[in-house]
């Protein structure tokens, strides 16, 4: 029984995925579409990229190495909006003055869609992978911000009335009561802001980078490379889900506590 | 039934004067207390009882410190109370507890802000949660114990901090009879134990009569005291017992006197 509950928990998430893969192919063939290569195709591809030894062009067994040159800038631009996006998120969310300040700007900010920036970024970091890392950056901040202050705010203010008739009161509430009680919001906030980074890196690498995830599907797309296209979103699609995981595996164990913030 | 309260040991911890409280809404302006005096003593179990918006929780809340008042003062030991501290100790009737942290460092956290030594902050938190009998539990998140649970937790939090004055909101309000009972008994073996003075809040009358030593009886628009007296029963004390009635009828028509009053102005 034990056994089966584990192939369950295995098999029931791939149903849709195998299907999807299915209707794919069943929709090549019926249309006999030459601009969207079948499954196997970009199968293929996918080997290739990974192993090489098919198509023996520049694209193959070079996985690894945009792999990894859009994990750096992927989680360059994450780290450096947690970086920014939480101290300033606990501020705005604490500090009515400061709120005052500089929320009207944020929410201006906010709605510019992150391609907006793309020319300018590119002015401001020459063409390159720090363009990258900025509109990563841009895209992950904003969750991560808004979801810390909303977490600050929303603390039951019975809390603080127990803390301060604990004794407890001015840097030590901020640590033992605030940041606690908003834990749950901030980790909600990362994770949007993760997967925001993810879905910006192909945007970043639009910049001119020569390497990279997004690269690789920009080529794909000039070449007119579906297989290579395909494959490329196929490995961010993988990519993002595998790092989310680490997100939620870390967000389970800090969160222990409330199990109604387990995802 | 003496009227005058009279006082076990007679000596003050508590005492507020001329106290009035006004709060604004808006453009409105709302009295909830106007010239309170009352004087509580060491030791002393104090039920305040009235219908709500008598302002019966806000008495106890600038007794607590979360308010300030208007006019007038409320005092400890003859000192001006400025604000919260940790000798007068709240129980919340929603509990309040902190629900990222255990039950024992739930109740660990008052002491835990005097910087004391590791194994003196063990053995304190061990030793309230112990004594409210959730020695069992004391790893446990606040999210996976019951509510009796969470309000024992609740009166330990504030007793491991040494309070002297127990400033309850309510506190059994959102528990199921059988739980409740059980409560007020726990709590008047922990009154009796460590001496702590309590000041209770509550709109059941048995429950003040079961629990206090002095009943201030309070009224609404604007809330004042409209009387304040002993109960004249010895302890452990019966709910069925024909004196238990007579004062519980007492009390009833004393927090029901001015509503006839009312009505009958109103026709």
């Amino acid at each position: 029984m034990k056994a089966l509950a584990t192939i369950k928990r295995w098999l029931v998430p791939l149903v849709v995925p195998v299907a999807l893969v299915v209707a794919w192919h069943v929709a090549v063939r019926a249309t006999g579409t030459r601009l969207i290569p079948p499954p196997y195709d970009v199968g293929l591809m996918l080997y290739d990229f990974t192993f090489g030894g098919i198509y023996d062009d520049t694209f193959s067994k070079t996985i690894h190495i945009h792999f990894w040159k859009s994990v750096q800038r992927v989680y360059g631009g994450f780290f450096a909006a947690v970086a920014i996006g939480v101290p300033l998120g606990l501020l705005i969310g604490r500090v009515p003055a400061f709120r005052k300040v500089i929320d009207p700007t944020l929410q201006i900010l906010r709605p510019v869609p992150v391609t907006a920036w793309l020319p300018l970024s590119m002015i401001f970091f020459g063409l390159g992978p720090n363009a990258a890392i900025f509109l990563v950056f841009l895209g992950a901040f904003y969750p991560i911000v808004l979801n810390t202050t909303f977490g600050v705010r929303s603390v039951d203010a019975r809390l603080f009335e127990a803390a301060s008739m604990l004794g407890c009161g001015g840097s030590s509430l901020f640590r033992q009561v605030v940041l606690p009680a908003a834990m749950p919001s901030i980790f909600n906030g990362l994770r949007l802001g993760h997967g925001f980074a993810w879905i910006l890196i192909v945007v970043g690498e639009m910049t001119g980078v020569p390497q990279g995830l997004g690269a690789v599907i920009m080529d794909g797309r000039t070449l007119s490379r579906t297989d290579l296209v395909i494959s490329g979103m196929i490995v961010i699609g993988l990519a993002g889900f595998l790092s989310d995981r680490v997100i939620v595996a870390l967000n389970n164990r800090l969160l222990a506590w409330s199990p109604q913030h387990h995802a | 039934m003496p009227d005058a309260p009279a006082h076990r040991g007679a000596h003050p911890i508590l005492s507020v004067s001329g106290l009035n409280k006004r709060f604004t809404v808006g453009e409105q302006t709302v009295e909830a207390l106007r010239d309170v005096n009352l004087t509580i003593s060491k030791g002393e179990f104090v039920c305040l009882i009235g219908a709500s918006g008598c302002g019966k929780s806000t008495l106890l809340r600038l007794i607590a410190g979360f308010e300030t008042a208007t006019e007038g003062q409320v005092q400890m030991y003859g000192a001006p109370i400025t604000g919260p501290g940790p000798e007068r100790g709240m129980v919340f009737q929603d509990f309040a507890l902190f629900p990222w942290l255990t039950v024992k460092e739930n109740i660990g956290f008052g002491p835990r802000q005097r910087d004391l030594p590791k194994d003196k902050l063990e053995e304190i938190s061990r030793h309230y949660t112990d004594m409210v009998g959730l020695t069992k539990f004391a790893d446990y998140y606040p999210s996976q114990i019951s509510g009796g649970m969470k309000q024992r937790v609740a009166i330990a939090r504030v007793l491991a901090n040494d309070c002297e004055v127990l400033l309850m909101d309510e506190p059994f309000g959102a528990l199921d009879a059988l739980t409740r009972e059980k409560l007020q008994q726990e709590l008047l073996e922990i009154w009796e134990r460590t001496k702590v003075t309590v000041v209770f809040v509550t709109h059941s009358v048995e429950e003040a009569v079961v629990l206090a030593d002095r009943i201030v009886v309070m009224t609404a628009g604007p809330g004042r005291i409209e009387s304040d007296s002993r109960v004249p029963l010895a302890r452990p004390r019966e709910v069925s017992a024909i004196d238990f009635n007579q004062v519980r009828r007492d009390v009833t028509e004393r927090l029901t006197s001015h509503v006839a009053v009312k009505s009958a102005a109103a026709a």
